[in-house]
């Protein structure tokens, strides 16, 4: 069963060839059998995903399936599950079972969604390699010595091994996309304000989204239909009807004018990268597309822009992380001071600590207009090329990231160096479109993606560009050897 | 050498009187048990957002108009950041950059009958903190630990700052007062002082005339008009002679103590936070329409100062006393029922603010809770102007009715003290008095005209007294002249 796609699945369960129990007691023996090697989940919630799929075969019994009923989805850890634990992958929360539940999980389970567990994931989503979890780093299934990319690295790693049938992440620079180029999946960010974020713990708010991990574009667009819509706990999710993503999927791109930006292609990039989206990009051609070549010239200032305005973000929104009304307080506090001091410097991991510094010294007076402001003029550049260039092409394509998975412990005392493993995805964010990453091919038995970037509120453009280059090639069908 | 000036600017915090708080949709009702109202939001749970209170962002336009100031078409929330236990986020929501309410003015009447315009600078929108509980605690938690009470947390406020336009106590007063009317008039604000409704912080510096502005300090959070005079006259006595001394004034912020009437440095320029302001991320730059304001405009109740032209055209009143009973609402109110029901507007503006005001500040009760009601002093002013008690009997029977004792005219019939106007009866009683005092009627018989008003008193006194002050005086004078 766990070789099926999601909406595979869905027909069997409506067709009666499995029931949800049995799906959810399958992908459960699984985890429990598999994510040994992997790490790829901090809490399974068995009992409760059993619950729901008995909700589920009821449900099917009595002829309600809805978009998701019965269907086996894990959680990225960020978002708030009332009466789990939800950690962020820190220490800092490490004790704390939320309250309430987030947007997203809540619209997913109406739908009927069983949630197998929470899965593991970069301290505060602050990683790109799932290397800076209080839980431990994750495994890339494709070669367990190396990493799945990050920040929704238990995300990719858990569906690449077919430990869940879908999974959620969250994407703040990156955080889907790449590891889904990883691991070899599709993996969608949606538009800013798409996807509400109440219940999902803030990193940088004016970046961060939600979004789906899949098998496939469909997959993707299932999970996104349930996903999506304005939420009015969110004041920056934004009141727009959302699209039918699953009849948005067949649709004809003859005459799609992909823009393909020279940026993206830099001369020093490692060549098989750059020939797998050149590949993608031919299929898409022989389907009618065209190519236009065009320039997006600041999106070379993203990773620097990002690093100035992700840490200050993040640095204000982890403020309230303090010792005094939840999570990590340190023992025997002196004073006030100390407690703040131990409870967050015990709380915290490095790498977290590294961004709350870099974001604390770039709003501090004396450094705010030659960092902070300026990098957000950098951020309007960057938005108003791309609106400039999508008057021109109906999607832009590349790759996904620089290279494919790299070795554990190879980029994690090397901030700068990790950083760049984002260079692509990044701008994304700044801009706050919405944009996928989906299979394009293995370089020595790894993995590879290419990212297509739609306008905004174009989740279906880019979804229908992914499905029908899905239709004609299989790479997104393949699965990690040692996870048959 | 030539004398000092002082240099005076107000920041006034002015508590909402929304039903729910700014950010959330607890209940901003006071005096409930500790943390009632701290909702997921208020406690700054992980993952939680702000949805800005509509009502609190039309309260502050309301105030924006009454003081014919410039309403910000968009305005910005900000983050102060900083780390203080009752503050559950490590930061405040509030606004700096673009605020709501733009430049405005405020006039003030001030005693000697001159009037000042003070400017204001702008006025913003923001969160109250939670308050931090150092009392003992009983039960689980020891003596010695401190208690956070969120119930206040988000409460919403508009922090007033104006240009330092006020050169003495008494100008920064009736300035705190105008604004008091202001509010309460409009009803943005319940005005209570002692509830810490209204807040007052004072940035008081001296100089010598035609010098540059001196060094400022700032007397942070005084919540009475006595306390705020009495803290301006400390400071500037204390400036005064520190500068005299040769010393220098130190920016600094004081806490004033009206208990033991003194202050103390709170914390120096030195010591300050770096608020690390920047653009609140979870929520959007709030944009006003034109129609929105016009629509607050017209719905707006009528103003102290539109009240005070009022009384003075309708009433004749005199412009300090049209002031004095236009600023609050509460004491129009009063003053037009005692009007309407009494007939006679001076006499009405007289007994308020006279007899009723002095009781009232011995007691220390505001006018909505004085024990005489509007229409019950209206009713003893009826009693007067008809002839049925003299002036004198009428303090007599306001004390009776602030004593609880029934209404004016129920009081003068249990009492028996309707005038004597019967002039039958009171002949009799002037006879017996005549009668009585041979000497004193030898003694004015030969006294000339200048002498015998004088002397006339006498008889008067033996009339009243007899009579226990009933006898109507102007009857009296008049059957003595002719008696005697």
């Amino acid at each position: 069963m766990h070789d099926k796609t999601l909406t595979e699945l869905k027909a069997g369960l409506l067709a009666g060839d499995f029931s949800a129990r049995e799906l959810a007691e399958h992908f459960l023996a699984r985890i429990e059998a598999r994510d040994g090697a992997l790490n790829s989940f901090i809490t399974v919630t068995a009992e409760q995903a059993l619950q729901q799929a008995d909700a589920a075969d009821r449900a099917i019994a009595a002829g309600e399936q809805r978009l998701l009923t019965g269907l086996p989805i894990a959680h990225k850890d960020i978002f708030c599950t009332e009466g789990v634990r939800t950690s962020c992958g820190s220490r800092m929360l490490d004790n704390f079972v939320a309250p309430y539940t987030a947007t997203v999980v809540e619209k997913m389970a109406a739908e009927g969604a069983v949630m197998l567990g929470k899965t593991n994931m970069d301290e505060f989503a602050m990683g790109s390699s799932n290397e800076t979890s209080y839980y431990g780093p994750v495994k890339n299934p494709w070669d367990t010595s190396r990493v799945p990319g990050g920040s929704s690295g238990g995300a990719a790693a858990s569906l690449a091994a077919r430990l869940a049938a879908g999974s959620t992440g969250t994407d703040t620079g990156g955080s889907i996309r790449q590891p889904a180029a990883l691991n070899n999946l599709t993996g969608l960010k949606p538009t800013y304000g798409r996807v509400s974020r109440w219940g999902m713990i803030a990193f940088a708010s004016s970046l961060d989204q939600a979004g789906p991990l899949g098998l496939s574009a469909a997959d993707c667009a299932l999970m996104l239909q349930a996903m999506a819509g304005h939420d009015s706990k969110d004041s920056t999710c934004l009141d727009q009807p959302v699209d039918d993503y699953l009849a948005a999927l067949d649709q004809n791109i003859d005459g799609l004018r992909i823009g393909v930006p020279e940026e993206f292609f830099p001369e020093n990039l490692d060549g098989a990268i750059a020939e797998s989206s050149h590949e993608a990009m031919r299929e898409l051609e022989k389907q009618g597309a065209r190519l236009v070549k065009i320039s997006l010239p600041s999106v070379t200032l993203s990773v620097p822009a990002y690093y100035v305005i992700a840490p200050a973000e993040a640095s204000s929104n982890l403020s309230r992380y303090d010792g005094v009304r939840f999570g990590y307080r340190c023992e025997n506090p002196r004073d006030l001071e100390d407690l703040y001091k131990r409870s967050r410097s015990e709380g915290f991991g490095e790498e977290v600590k590294r961004r709350i510094l870099v974001g604390t010294y770039a709003l501090s007076a004396g450094y705010y207009d030659a960092y902070y402001k300026r990098a957000q003029k950098v951020r309007r550049l960057i938005r108003d090329e791309f609106v400039q260039a999508f008057k021109k092409v109906d999607v832009i394509m590349g790759p996904t990231t620089p290279e494919t998975a790299f070795p554990l412990g190879a980029k994690a005392d090397d901030p700068i160096n990790m950083y760049m493993a984002d260079v692509f995805t990044i701008a994304v964010n700044l801009a706050g479109l919405p944009a996928l990453s989906m299979p394009s091919g293995f370089i020595n038995g790894l993995p590879t993606g290419t990212q297509v970037i739609g306008n905004y509120f174009q989740e279906g453009r880019i979804l229908n560009v992914a499905h029908r280059y899905q239709q004609a090639t299989d790479w997104h069908k393949r699965i990690p050897g040692a996870f048959q | 050498m030539s004398a000092w000036e002082t240099v005076i600017g107000l920041e006034v915090h002015v508590q909402l009187a929304t039903a729910s708080k700014i950010f959330s949709s607890s209940s901003t009702h006071t005096g409930d048990e500790a943390n009632r109202h701290a909702s997921l939001i208020d406690l700054g749970m992980p993952g939680t957002l702000p949805v800005l209170n509509r009502e609190a962002l039309r309260n502050a336009i309301r105030f924006g108009l009454a003081i014919n100031a410039d309403i910000n078409r968009r305005s910005v929330f900000e983050r102060k950041n900083y780390f203080y236990p009752d503050l559950p986020k490590g930061y405040q929501t509030t606004q700096l950059a673009e605020p709501i309410v733009g430049t405005g003015v405020v006039e003030i009447q001030l005693e000697d009958g001159r009037k000042k315009t003070v400017r204001i600078h702008h006025a913003h929108l923001e969160e109250d903190a939670g308050k931090s509980i150092h009392d003992a605690f009983s039960g689980d938690l020891g003596q010695g630990q401190t208690g956070i009470d969120l119930n206040r947390a988000g409460t919403p406020l508009i922090e007033i700052v104006s240009e330092p336009d006020m050169s003495n106590a008494e100008e920064a007063v009736a300035y705190a007062r105008k604004l008091h009317a202001i509010v309460t008039s409009l009803g943005i604000c319940d005005g209570d002082m002692s509830q810490g409704n209204m807040r007052f912080d004072v940035n008081v510096s001296v100089r010598r005339p035609g010098e540059p502005l001196g060094t400022r300090t700032e007397t942070k959070n005084l919540n009475s008009f006595r306390f705020m005079e009495k803290a301006i006259g400390l400071e500037v006595e204390r400036q005064i002679d520190v500068l005299e001394d040769g010393g220098k004034i130190v920016q600094e912020t004081r806490l004033y103590n009206g208990d033991t009437h003194t202050a103390r440095s709170m914390r120096s320029k030195e010591d300050a936070n770096d608020y690390r302001y920047f653009p609140c991320p979870d929520l959007l730059p709030v944009v006003v329409s034109e129609e929105d304001i016009e629509e607050l405009r017209a719905s707006l109740p009528e103003l102290p100062d539109a009240r005070k032209a009022r009384y003075m055209e309708t009433y004749q009143l005199s412009d300090y006393d049209a002031d004095l009973l236009s600023g609050s609402p509460a004491t129009a109110r009063y003053f037009e029922t005692a009007t309407e029901q009494g007939g006679d507007a001076k006499l009405a503006a007289n007994w308020i603010m006279g007899e009723l005001a002095a009781k009232l500040n011995s007691e220390e009760l505001g006018i909505e809770n004085a024990p005489v009601t509007a229409t019950q002093l209206g009713q003893l002013i009826q009693r007067l102007k008809d002839g049925t008690i003299s002036s004198k009997i009428a303090k007599q029977v306001f004390d009776a009715c602030w004593a609880g004792e029934g209404d004016p005219d129920a009081i003068i019939e249990a009492k028996g003290l309707k005038q004597m106007s019967d002039s039958g009866e009171l002949e009799k009683i002037v006879d017996q008095v005549i009668a009585d005092s041979p000497a004193q009627v030898e003694d004015y018989r030969n006294s000339d005209e200048a002498k015998r008003k004088k002397k006339l008193g006498y008889f008067v006194g033996q009339v009243m007294k007899a009579t226990q002050g009933k006898a109507n005086p102007q009857q009296v004078n008049e059957l003595l002249h002719k008696k005697l």
